[in-house]
């Protein structure tokens, strides 16, 4: 804590002194790292320096007239109440100040909105509370977690540098290359935001609206969702690491090989434990959000799996609600977003954890099969 | 006309005591001051949610609440701040002001009067106890879009109810007042006299008029989809989620007018009477009130430009929001040419006035960089917005409450009040009220977006400066409480005229003004 008070105080201290401290805080947009978030910068600044100067001209006036028009100095009220020429001057130089404004802004709006002839494009969905990305040119396609740890979180442990601004898979691209991006999300409004690449779009569920960017420089940027789109609306954050042209081909290669290996495990079958540890982590990553690590839920909001009827009911119907989700609540659909694997793997550990003591394993092929036909003749006899 | 002057002949044989005076009553100073102590509570309600808010974020992590009680706490106060505390504040206003400023005995419709009141604690109550109910208030944010909103529990039913309350009773309150500007006017008073806080308000009342129904629509069509099957906000069932947003914003962007514009009156009445000289530019500020009016109808995707509009949209809401610079830049400069070369004296309205010209006019600057859609696409749902939108309610709507309490209460109670108290209440709050949202600039531009329960550790300082700014802020309230209990109860007499420099109607009454006043009508030069 010491240390943070310290820094106040040197804020303080920057503000009033010194202009070289000012770089190490921002008072500003951040650094851009594409020509649009630089025009947009440049943008903000003239527009601000513009607010200043006038800021500074009126209230300059105002407050020599509170010095110095003052009753207690024995001043005495003029009775002059209109004047129409300086009325008309004061309408009409605030009216060319404006146009002088606009113009540059509505070459930025233009050449923001011109998504045409891109080198590739990725798909963006926004879920509850999480990013999947689609790489169209490359048929990638991965889903994008928070990956700060809960306890720091919660304070029980140290928070890290990048707290809240990190996830498990970051989206690669590579530099000095026009990405188009189409964005569109799952459940509910979120929005797609990297502050140094100037790129903020809604993520509309049901529509794909485009944006796109060309990043000057490799490094990585971190942005947040910015749309409101409820409980951990906080922690979806969104990383866009800009790599060099040979680091992005051994990147996808990379991500095809994982694809393979993951598409491998949808044929074979588990044993419990594996099945147990898998979905361990697959509940923490998708479900434990709402329905909490210990699985009691957050009673009201979202209903808890210990002990519930879908858990230790028929295990057709708990498979049901997971591919399918629930209609008109927050309980997604995640048969596109989990694999036979993790699916079967989720299942077997959210009934056979807390108080749910069925002993019913799940295996991908019973998953497969589920999503083949309907969920009620899909039912297969539970392993013991 | 005349049976409601008539009805207020019978006080004094039979007129009802206690708290049936109070439930029963039609009179307007009654009305007016039960509306001001209904948003003064609500007030302190909304104040305390926030100051659990700037609680949490104090540090970075989880400490007081969890992400689901923050957004129902960032929702809540939004909600009651400008519906049960902001709105209902004005009404007072207009209540206790409009018929003393035009020399009317009342109210046009005193029985609707007495009813649009008694509404508001029925949906305060709605919105407060929806805490209490499984699954606690409504999280949504208080712009209630949809999907997110059609996901919640029933308090976000309750939600839709109270706000069909609420549109209810400023509908009703707005007939009242456009009623009576109109037709109840002292002879000789034509409209180009009116104080300009009659106009202010005149012209609110039909934002008001014009804006409730669509908040209506809106809300009714979310209880439908949550409700009945229906996909107006659904896009697998043939709707658009942004839809809402356009309706809602159609509503939402005079409703920031209606929160405003009566400030504007507040103010001019305020400033020349200290100045002890006439309001520079009368007409001009007329014209400009109604100029932002009429504006407030074209601008409303401004509030969206992150959606994803055809960029012809953003040229469009881009040139008529930098607009609306124009008519409030005159304003501005009527103030200072009222105050250059009076004879100036600092009672506490009128250094809450000048605070208000001063620090209103960068949330209004702040709001023109917003404006610009490349830099708006950036700052969109940032604390910049946040910044931004509360120099303009706090330094701009309830700064100009406070002035009009100061200035309106020796009047309404017959009271001076404590001006060492108010000059204390004065100055923390507009040094807290700085400490408070000036930061929140800084954190907007580096990134920090706003509704987060939790953010990134290089936010941390600028959100420690802002919460010990919330708190002085949130704690100086409590100076003005008990001033305006030590002044309602007693304190110094005040004169008729109260302010040496004070002209208009209401000026002309004895303080307290009596509970009838111009039955019989004064003739105006």
């Amino acid at each position: 804590m010491k240390s943070k008070w310290q820094r106040v105080g040197m804020m303080g201290a920057a503000l009033a002194f010194s202009q070289s401290t000012l770089a190490d805080y921002a008072y500003n947009l951040q650094t851009p790292a594409s020509q649009v978030a630089q025009d947009v910068f440049d943008l903000h600044n003239l527009i601000m320096l513009v607010c200043l100067g006038i800021f500074v001209v009126v209230f300059s006036a105002m407050f020599y007239s509170l010095l110095k028009h003052r009753k207690s100095l024995g001043h005495k009220a003029a009775n002059f109440h209109e004047n129409t020429t300086v009325e008309i001057i004061w309408t009409v130089i605030p009216f060319v100040i404006l146009m002088g404004m606009a113009y540059p802004a509505a070459r930025v709006v233009i050449d923001m909105k011109d998504t045409t002839n891109p080198d590739m494009t990725v798909k963006i969905t926004g879920f509850q509370w999480k990013w999947s990305y689609d790489y169209l040119n490359d048929d990638i396609s991965f889903y994008s977690n928070l990956s700060t740890p809960r306890e720091q979180i919660v304070g029980t442990a140290e928070k890290g540098e990048h707290y809240l601004l990190e996830v498990d898979e970051p989206m690669v691209v590579p530099v000095g290359k026009r990405v188009r991006l189409l964005i569109t999300a799952n459940d509910v409004i979120h929005s797609w935001w990297v502050p140094a690449l100037s790129v903020k779009q809604d993520a509309i569920p049901g529509f794909i609206r485009d944006s796109w960017f060309k990043a000057d420089r490799i490094g990585t940027y971190r942005g947040q969702c910015a749309e409101l789109c409820g409980k951990d609306h906080g922690f979806m954050p969104i990383v866009v690491e800009v790599v060099s042209e040979e680091d992005y081909k051994v990147w996808v290669e990379k991500k095809k090989g994982a694809a393979a290996s993951a598409a491998a495990d949808n044929t074979r079958t588990f044993d419990a434990a594996e099945l147990i540890a898998r979905g361990e982590t697959v509940y923490q990553a998708n479900c434990a959000a709402c329905h909490q690590a210990d699985g009691k839920g957050l009673p009201g909001v979202f209903p808890a799996i210990s002990g519930s009827k879908i858990a230790t009911g028929p295990i057709a119907d708990h498979i049901n609600v997971i591919l399918n989700g629930r209609p008109g609540t927050a309980m997604a659909a995640f048969a596109g977003q989990l694999s036979d694997a993790d699916i079967a793997a989720v299942v077997t550990y959210q009934r056979n954890t807390w108080d749910n003591k069925t002993g019913d394993l799940a295996q991908p092929a019973q998953i497969a099969a589920a999503r083949g036909g309907a969920a009620g003749e899909a039912a297969a006899p539970a392993a013991q | 006309m005349s049976d409601a002057v008539h009805a207020h002949d019978d006080h004094g044989h039979g007129h009802p005591s206690g708290i049936m005076r109070w439930l029963t009553t039609t009179n307007h100073k009654d009305i007016g001051t039960m509306y001001l102590w209904f948003a003064l509570i609500m007030l302190f309600s909304a104040g305390t949610m926030a100051l659990l808010i700037r609680a949490e974020l104090f540090q970075p992590g989880m400490q007081l609440t969890n992400p689901d009680f923050f957004n129902q706490l960032t929702t809540m106060h939004g909600l009651i701040m400008i519906f049960g505390a902001i709105m209902p504040a004005f009404s007072g206003f207009a209540n206790w002001q409009v018929p003393l400023m035009i020399g009317a005995p009342d109210m046009a419709f005193p029985r609707m009067n007495n009813w649009a009141f008694w509404l508001l604690p029925v949906a305060g109550i709605l919105l407060i106890s929806s805490f209490l109910l499984p699954g606690g208030a409504v999280a949504g944010g208080w712009t209630m879009y949809p999907p997110l909103f059609i996901q919640g529990g029933i308090s976000y039913d309750l939600t839709i109810l109270a706000v069909h309350i609420l549109g209810l009773s400023s509908i009703m309150g707005s007939i009242n007042i456009v009623t009576t500007i109109l037709n109840m006017r002292a002879p000789g008073l034509t409209l180009m006299k009116m104080p300009l806080f009659v106009w202010t308000w005149l012209i609110t009342a039909y934002l008001l008029l014009a804006t409730m129904p669509v908040l209506a629509g809106a809300v009714t069509m979310l209880l439908t989809d949550r409700n009945f099957g229906t996909h107006f906000f659904n896009a697998a069932g043939g709707g658009d989620p942004v839809m809402f947003q356009h309706i809602f914003w159609f509503f939402g962007h005079p409703e920031v007018y209606i929160l405003i514009l009566p400030a504007f009156g507040i103010v001019s009445s305020i400033i020349p009477t200290f100045a002890r000289k006439p309001l520079f530019g009368y007409a001009s500020m007329v014209y400009a009130t109604a100029s932002i009016a009429i504006l407030s109808f074209t601008v409303w995707a401004h509030h969206m430009f992150s959606v994803g509009m055809p960029a012809a949209a953003q040229l469009f809401f881009m040139f008529s929001t930098m607009l609306i610079a124009v008519p409030t830049g005159v304003k501005i400069f009527n103030w200072v040419a009222t105050m250059w070369r009076g004879s100036l004296t600092f009672e506490t309205p009128m250094l809450f006035a000048i605070a208000f010209v001063c620090l209103f006019t960068i949330g209004g600057f702040s709001g023109l960089v917003l404006a610009i859609a490349p830099v708006d696409i950036q700052l969109q749902d940032t604390y910049y917005v946040v910044a931004h939108f509360h120099y303009v309610l706090v330094s701009g709507a309830l700064f100009s409450i406070f002035a009009g309490i100061y200035y309106w209460l020796p009047k309404w109670t017959g009271h001076m009040y404590n001006e060492t108290l108010g000059k204390w209440h004065f100055w923390m709050s507009v040094i807290g009220m700085n400490i408070l949202f000036f930061p929140m600039h800084f954190l907007g531009l580096a990134g920090m977006p706003r509704r987060i329960p939790d953010y990134a550790l290089q936010f941390t300082e600028f959100n420690q400066i802002a919460t010990v700014g919330a708190f002085i802020f949130g704690f100086s309230q409590l100076i003005f409480l008990v001033l305006v209990l030590k002044t309602v109860k007693g304190g110094a007499k005040a004169t008729d005229q109260v302010w040496e420099g004070a002209e208009g109607l209401e000026w002309t009454l004895p303080s307290p003004a009596p509970y009838h006043t111009f039955e019989t009508a004064p003739v105006v030069k």
